[in-house]
């Protein structure tokens, strides 16, 4: 019907690939968007080389996000943790395949906002307003 | 269903100019969001142009014309906003910002003076964050204690509970006549009642019911009714408090400023009498005077004729959307409702509901509708809210089922 909700991201919210928690984890990190409730939960495994070598999210919310986390998660399996502190916007926007609205941007980076926060500690966190415009 | 009332849907729809507008070429908007603003008539929108164009000048002690005439407009349109709900004066009607800033006047004037440690407050689990936060920052700030009527499993107030939460002899119970999120009507009368003999002050936020049902204070026994200009036909940027008389003289001032005082000393001031006690400061003189032309259209239609197409309009909508497989509806049936229908579609999120609908030029709005605990009680973090209004149509309504079933189709 449109290109929002092409086949990859219906698939990936209605099948996720990473869907889940992993006990234990070097890291777990959740936060909503305030705005709509959305939430998100990431649990991650980094090893002793600073390698992501596994990623679960769970949460709760619209498609895009739910997606986008999907992807995200898969993305960053096997990725050094320097990498993934380099990821922005335009990865989640290249991973989805799609353009958004200022709205929906929202939905779409509020896992790479859980990210980072679960990577990088509580302070230095982007806001979602931040990232939506980096 | 037939039209058992008598409005004139095409000839009101044609004096809201934004009906006409295409979201997209070919897909004209249809709009069921009243529930968060309800769209103007060109009758609201060319008074505040004339305002602006013709008659602009501050408001009291302005001596020449337009200033004189400013001033009666501006009280003219306190005068009918007072009518249309029967309050006994005009100056028992105090203009706000909007509903949710009348309810803090009432928290910050009445409450700080009023309510002290231990004070019970009686609110409901139904209640938009505005007559629940200010409330909240209250009890934070200095102890009162809220109770609040239960929801039941079939959305209407528990008011089995109610006698209970009396014997905590609260100082106030504050509710909504309609819920913003399961369109629940209350029994308002009955709680006024209540609250009245167990020597409490009954409050009601009439955000909702007082655009959709006819209001009458005096008849009710309320103390305090707050409702918001822009869900009734009237401008944004206007809120508006009634109280009765003896409780607005007693209460303190809320915000300082001119316009508020009757004389003001270097070290000192007295305060000016209601309502211009509470209005600090130059008003949104264009915006009451749009809301007087608001009134005026919603007296010219009727508010039982309104009333009765708002409930057919809610009745049909929840009998076409109990045919689709998969929804879920929020709330009461038809006997306890009116105005809204919130649901959900299973397998499709609210925002991905609301966002496949809008390509269809359905305009609905999906999230916690600022009513997080209500949501929370039946286990749904969002619902996506159809809302209806005089300029509202059954085939609008089909529409939206239409576009429902787009919305099955794609999260099939």
């Amino acid at each position: 019907m449109d290109d929002l909700y092409r086949e990859l991201i219906i698939d990936r919210y209605q099948n996720p690939r990473f869907s889940g928690t992993l006990d234990p984890h070097t890291h777990s990190y959740e936060d909503d968007n305030p705005v709509c409730g959305d939430h998100i939960r990431i649990d991650l495994r980094v090893d002793d080389k600073d390698v992501v070598t596994e990623a679960k999210f769970t949460g709760e919310g619209c498609s895009i996000s739910q997606a986008s986390a999907d992807l995200l998660m898969e993305k960053i399996t096997g990725m050094p943790v320097a990498e993934v502190r380099t990821l922005a916007k335009q990865d989640i926007l290249d991973l989805l395949g799609i353009e958004l609205g200022p709205v929906r941007l929202k939905c779409a980076l509020l896992s790479l906002k859980v990210l980072k926060g679960g990577v990088y500690g509580l302070d230095e966190v982007m806001s979602l307003d931040e990232l939506a415009e980096s | 269903m037939a039209d058992t009332h008598t409005m004139d849907i095409k000839r009101i729809r044609a004096d809201f100019p934004v009906l006409d507008v295409e979201v997209k070429p070919g897909v004209k908007l249809v709009y069921l969001d009243s529930g968060a603003t309800s769209q103007k008539p060109v009758q609201v929108i060319e008074r505040m142009n004339q305002y602006y164009r013709a008659e602009n000048a501050n408001i009291h002690r302005g001596v020449h014309k337009l200033a004189e005439q400013a001033t009666e407009d501006y009280e003219g349109a306190r005068g009918k906003i007072a009518k249309f709900i029967n309050a006994a004066k005009s100056k028992e009607i105090v203009f706000t910002r909007n509903a949710t800033e009348s309810v803090n006047l009432v928290a910050h004037t009445w409450g700080r003076s009023n309510l002290q440690a231990g004070d019970v407050v009686v609110l409901t689990e139904m209640e938009h964050h505005a007559n629940l936060v200010p409330w909240q920052m209250l009890a934070n700030e200095r102890g009162i204690r809220l109770e609040f009527i239960p929801v039941t499993e079939g959305g209407v107030l528990d008011m089995s509970a109610l006698p209970g939460l009396l014997e905590l002899k609260p100082k106030l119970v504050s509710f909504t006549a309609m819920s913003n999120v399961l369109g629940t009507i209350t029994p308002v009368a009955e709680i006024v009642k209540a609250a009245h003999a167990a020597g409490a002050l009954a409050m009601v936020d009439g955000a909702q019911s007082v655009p959709h049902l006819p209001t009458d204070v005096q008849a009710l026994d309320i103390d305090f009714l707050v409702f918001s200009s822009h869900k009734m036909l009237g401008p944004t940027g206007l809120g508006v408090l009634y109280g009765k008389e003896a409780l607005l003289e007693a209460m303190p001032p809320f915000m300082g400023g001119g316009d508020m005082i009757k004389r003001v000393k270097l070290r000192e001031f007295s305060t000016a009498g209601v309502p211009h006690k509470f209005e600090a400061g130059t008003p949104a003189i264009a915006e009451v005077i749009g809301l007087g032309a608001a009134v005026d259209y919603l007296n010219e239609i009727g508010m039982e004729a309104i009333a009765a197409h708002d409930r057919e309009l809610t009745a049909y909508a929840l009998e076409r959307l109990e045919e689709v497989p998969g929804v879920w509806i929020f709330g009461p049936g038809i006997e306890h409702k009116s105005s809204n229908a919130s649901f959900t579609l299973k397998g499709a999120h609210p925002h991905d509901v609301a966002e496949i609908l809008n390509r269809h030029g359905v305009a609905t709005r999906a999230g916690h509708h600022c009513a997080m605990p209500v949501h929370e009680k039946f286990g749904v973090p969002a619902t996506t809210r159809a809302s209806f209004y005089l300029y509202n149509t059954k085939e609008e309504i089909d529409t939206l089922v239409e576009a429902l079933y787009q919305v099955k189709e794609i999260f099939k």
